[in-house]
């Protein structure tokens, strides 16, 4: 057993802390290392300057385009990016239906829309909950019946994370209502284009605008836009919903914000205060400790294909660590947390401490919800 | 980065598994525990031949020159059985101990010679030596004149060690390293069954004779070898705590497979699966904590090294205080019973997370030690 990281991983790790250093534009760094949101053009100006240095799609193999890189290459690569600042990668494309064009996509598919999904020309979101399917995934209502070579579609897709800025939409629909619940699904893609499609955004508790409802009325799909094999979408969106997990533990970014955290606990004089600074020591030690748990789970993928039911502990611990975390920011800057969005009153680094408080609650709930996971823990590790 | 433990590893814990299975029933322990003495000399004398008391000595003097991880494999194996032995006091923190006091000064024949005389024994499980640091309070022992006076208070297996190594304030003001004999006139030896188990004693000194053993406490030498050792001892005791939860949480498991209730295994209901999911989480977090101690208890940077043990008592400590305490809710009314060892787990667990520091303790220390770093 050996906890260090090989002298070429080190190596790597400085490669990669020197590349976002010198890359990073300066703005840019500045919102995210203060909680601020990013536009689209921040994120797309990102992801073309990683594109360039053939880093655009760090689990992607070198077939598609990729660096090819193991489990620990890319965990170092995300944890550096985090520290120095850059922007989260816009997962819809990168790490949800881009695994799933690898593994289940048609040649034409895949070289349709990877390389577009790489230089970040073209922007996905994700169509999977509705009204009524949210943790019961499978209960997806939305209709494609086929008709000659389209598929014509009708329902609602919701919660759907920057819909507002997506050319594409994955989405589960019901292609055989008569089938048994999973059986009948189907994976399409939309074009966001499309007669039909109309996004309404959903203002959220912190006043963000990140999520959206996206209505589908009579909406044409060409066939070919199908996903493998009609009413196997089940098996699709089980495979996305596996790797949407691998990184989910978040440690690098958790860092980031601890480092946030205690900076600004530091200037509020909140860590003087041994009750203070004992919460903070306790989301630090979590914080050690799911590290390890992550690189172990790691380790032990690099002898099996996908991430098994471990991802669920590092789902619960890594988002309960995250919303400490900011539950804990929004604390050490006492009354100056309740200015409601207002850049002028306060310390320079109260402003957001409250809405980041506030939107960090999704973490527990998104990506298969914390009580979901330990749905899955009971079962599939223990067996109950 | 390889969390994999090497075959020779694998084998040793293997051999230790088989031992608490087939030698260290629940029956077996428990008429050990009833004994007068508390614990066996002849399982002492198993654990000999099985070579795992030669484990932390070097070879120089008749050990296995192993370190941490596999000092932490064995304890894991001996978690489920609850060994009632004095293995961690004897054979993983008194080697330890014995080899960074005495030998600090090179050539030193005393210390050399101390090292000789009682290194082979511990690893051929002819003797048992008992470290007895922690003060009564307010009744601190001193020493003058190569005579210890003062009084140590829950000397884990005090009763059964043929030396003691004291540490006491010496007229300098410095920590010195003595080594005591029980029977010597001025040692007074309280011996006692503890909350898990096993054994500890209260010792006092009237004006004991004694012999320094320490090589001098220049720049606090001599304390930081202490805590040194007893950070050896403290990842140690993760590792046993890891193999206690380990197993508890496999005993509930099973419980709520068999055990039903309303027409249906009571492992069916949702709310008692969250709760060993979460019981899963705590463990995995404290398996995670238990390698980083045993990585780092060997450290030269004590700083580093005191933050990361107590980074690992705090997750340990939390994980086996929810483990235990959840492992008894979900047995329901078996769970309060002695006939099961689920209680005798929970005990042993309760009295880890007080040991070598409780959580806040730690908590704090690691605090402090995360500012100042």
């Amino acid at each position: 057993m050996d906890l260090q990281f090989s002298p070429e991983e080190n190596a790597f790790r400085e490669e990669v802390r020197r590349f976002v250093a010198e890359q990073l534009p300066a703005p840019i760094r500045d919102k995210v290392m203060n909680g601020v949101h990013l536009n689209r053009d921040e994120h797309v100006q990102w992801q073309r300057i990683l594109h360039q240095r053939g880093w655009g799609g760090p689990g992607w193999p070198k077939e598609f385009g990729g660096p090819g890189w193991m489990p620990a290459e890319q965990y170092i690569f995300e944890e550096e990016c985090a520290a120095g600042g850059a922007p989260r990668l816009i997962s819809f494309g990168l790490k949800m239906i881009a695994p799933v064009l690898m593994a289940f996509g048609s040649p034409e598919q895949q070289q349709r829309y990877l390389p577009k999904i790489l230089a970040a020309e073209e922007w996905w979101c994700q169509g999977y909950s509705e009204p009524g399917a949210g943790s019961d995934l499978a209960s997806v209502k939305t209709r494609a019946v086929k008709e000659g070579d389209h598929y014509i579609v009708n329902g609602q897709k919701t919660w759907t994370t920057l819909g507002q800025y997506a050319d594409w939409i994955f989405c589960l629909v019901r292609t055989d209502p008569e089938a048994k619940k999973q059986s009948g699904i189907s994976f399409l893609l939309i074009d966001m284009k499309s007669p039909g499609v109309t996004v309404r955004p959903i203002i959220t508790l912190d006043g963000a605008h990140e999520v959206n409802e996206v209505w589908l009325e009579d909406v044409r799909v060409p066939v070919e836009n199908l996903i493998g094999e009609e009413n196997k979408g089940w098996t699709y969106a089980k495979f996305l919903l596996g790797h949407e997990r691998t990184n989910i533990a978040g440690i690098g970014i958790a860092k980031r914000e601890l480092a946030r955290l205690k900076r600004i606990a530091e200037a509020e004089g909140r860590l003087d205060d041994p009750l203070f600074a004992a919460r903070v020591a306790q989301v630090e030690i979590d914080l050690i400790a799911l590290e390890i748990t992550n690189l172990r789970v790691l380790s032990a993928e690099r002898t099996k294909k996908a991430p098994g039911p471990e991802a669920s502990i590092l789902k619960i611990k890594g988002t309960e660590i995250q919303q400490a975390i900011a539950e804990l920011m929004m604390q050490a800057v006492g009354p100056y947390a309740l200015p409601f969005r207002q850049e002028d009153v306060g310390p320079d680094y109260a402003a957001n401490l409250a809405t980041g408080y506030c939107n960090q609650r999704k973490l527990s709930i998104f990506g298969g919800s914390n009580e979901i996971q330990k749905n899955i823990i009971s079962q599939m590790i223990l067996g109950l | 980065m390889n969390f994999d433990f090497n075959e020779e590893q694998m084998a040793l814990q293997d051999t230790v598994r088989r031992f608490i299975a087939k030698d260290y029933t629940f029956e077996k322990r428990r008429a050990i525990r009833d004994s007068v003495a508390g614990w066996s000399r002849e399982i002492w004398q198993s654990l000999a031949d099985l070579g795992v008391l030669a484990l932390n000595i070097d070879e120089e003097h008749g050990g296995l020159g192993y370190g941490p991880q596999e000092a932490g494999l064995v304890m894991d194996a001996f978690g489920a059985g609850l060994l009632l032995e004095p293995y961690l006091a004897g054979a993983v923190i008194a080697p330890a101990l014995i080899r960074r006091t005495t030998s600090a000064v090179p050539g030193d024949t005393a210390a050399h010679n101390f090292q000789e005389e009682w290194l082979p024994k511990i690893a051929a499980g002819k003797a048992i030596v008992v470290l007895a640091h922690a003060d009564a309070r307010g009744t601190a022992v001193t020493e003058a004149n190569g005579k210890l006076s003062g009084r140590k208070a829950v000397v884990a297996h005090g009763g059964c060690a043929d030396l003691l190594l004291v540490s006491a304030r010496t007229a300098d003001g410095g920590t010195g390293l003595f080594a005591v004999t029980p029977g010597a006139e001025g040692v007074a030896l309280h011996d006692y069954p503890t909350l898990d188990g096993q054994r500890a004693a209260d010792i006092i000194f009237d004006k004991a004779p004694a012999q320094r053993v320490d090589a001098g406490d220049t720049a606090n030498a001599t304390q930081h070898a202490i805590e040194a050792a007893l950070d050896i001892g403290l990842a140690a005791l993760c590792a046993e705590a890891v193999g206690i939860m380990e197993a508890t949480i496999a005993a509930t498991t099973d419980y709520l497979k068999t055990r039903q209730q309303f027409g249906q295994p009571i492992g069916r209901f949702q709310a008692l699966q969250h709760r060993m999911a979460d019981m899963l989480l705590h463990l995995e977090q404290a398996r995670s904590m238990s390698y980083l101690a045993a990585m780092h208890c060997t450290s030269e940077d004590t700083t580093a090294r005191q933050r990361s043990l107590s980074a690992a008592k705090v997750t340990i400590g939390q994980a086996c205080r929810f483990i235990a305490q959840n492992a008894v809710q979900l047995h329901g009314g078996m769970g309060m019973t002695d006939e099961l060892m689920l209680s005798h787990w929970f005990k042993r667990l309760t009295a880890i997370e007080m040991s070598f520091g409780d959580t806040d303790m730690h908590l704090q220390r690691f605090a402090r030690l995360s500012r100042a770093a």
